[in-house]
């Protein structure tokens, strides 16, 4: 039972790896790329069950917060095209401030 | 068995990923898979009941590197030069390495084998005693911060002093650009002032 909703999952992370490598846009990829990130929590959860030990699932949780974090990061990249504190020189009164 | 056929197909979407990470040359796509790649990693080193291991590859590989690698891409061009012809020799040394260590694998013990050295010279000592010694549940945890807490401190202040060294060199303010600047949404300016 577990076994076989791993496999489904496997599939599902096939077809989003062929998102990924297929594009065509960015934002398709990007899209995919968290899709395969919680397909991997749904992953290690599944694993556990099936090989009879199911106390991985706090290391799921961590995962699903670093999936949460990266696309955050890729989507803060995508806005701004820099990552850090990128307020400091639009602040008005600096030099060379947009006004 | 099932565990093996799950090892499997991990393994192949592992070698697809990395054979489009080499084919690819839009950089921010090869930052996208090497993100895929440690996920993938990860959830093979669960299956070999790795999960600390498994938390540190999520944590640095999936999550800081892809962080860092952005960061990175932000500063430099989006795609990779191509280079003309095939490059023989940088293959070669490839597959040789790839070949010497597929052959030091032959003599390691085998996967779970108890009869391992790393399982019979100071391990039992450590499963045993540990709980009296130290008075810690988790004998990874005992021996990271205990036995070796020493260590561990030097090898924290020696990230903290890189830190502090990368920030003292670059400085925290971003390097400016046209694009950022157009980038800045007109009300958010109003909101500063």
């Amino acid at each position: 039972m577990f076994f076989a909703a791993s496999l489904a999952l496997l599939a599902a992370m096939l077809l989003m790896l062929v998102r990924l490598f297929a594009g065509p846009s960015l934002y398709d990829r990007v899209l995919a790329l968290n899709a395969f990130g919680t397909k991997t929590v749904l992953l290690i959860g599944l694993v556990g069950f099936v090989t009879d030990r199911p106390d991985f699932m706090d290391i799921a949780l961590l995962y699903a917060l670093i999936n949460f974090v990266g696309t955050i990061a890729v989507l803060k990249f995508f806005r701004y095209r820099a990552l850090g504190d990128i307020d400091d020189d639009a602040a008005p009164g600096k030099p060379g401030a947009p006004s | 068995m099932n565990a093996i056929i799950i090892d499997l197909v991990l393994f192949t979407l592992l070698a697809a990923v990395a054979i489009q990470i080499v084919r690819l040359n839009h950089l921010f796509v090869v930052t996208m898979l090497s993100g895929v790649f440690s996920l993938l990693t990860a959830g093979l080193f669960i299956t070999m009941d790795a999960p600390d291991v498994a938390f540190t590859e999520a944590a640095v590989g999936a999550g800081i590197s892809t962080v860092l690698m952005l960061g990175t891409l932000a500063l430099t061009a989006h795609s990779q030069k191509t280079t003309k012809g095939t490059q023989t020799v940088p293959l070669l040394v490839v597959i040789a390495t790839g070949m010497a260590l597929i052959y030091s694998t032959f003599d390691m013990p085998a996967f779970g084998d108890p009869e391992a050295p790393s399982h019979v010279h100071v391990g039992p000592f450590y499963i045993e005693e540990t709980p009296e010694l130290i008075d810690v549940p988790n004998i990874v945890t005992a021996v990271l911060a205990s036995y070796r807490g020493f260590d561990t401190l030097g090898e924290v202040v020696v990230v903290f002093m890189a830190g502090v060294g990368v920030l003292a060199l670059l400085g925290h303010k971003p390097i400016r650009r046209a694009v950022e600047a157009r980038a800045q949404p007109a009300n958010r300016r109003e909101e500063d002032a």
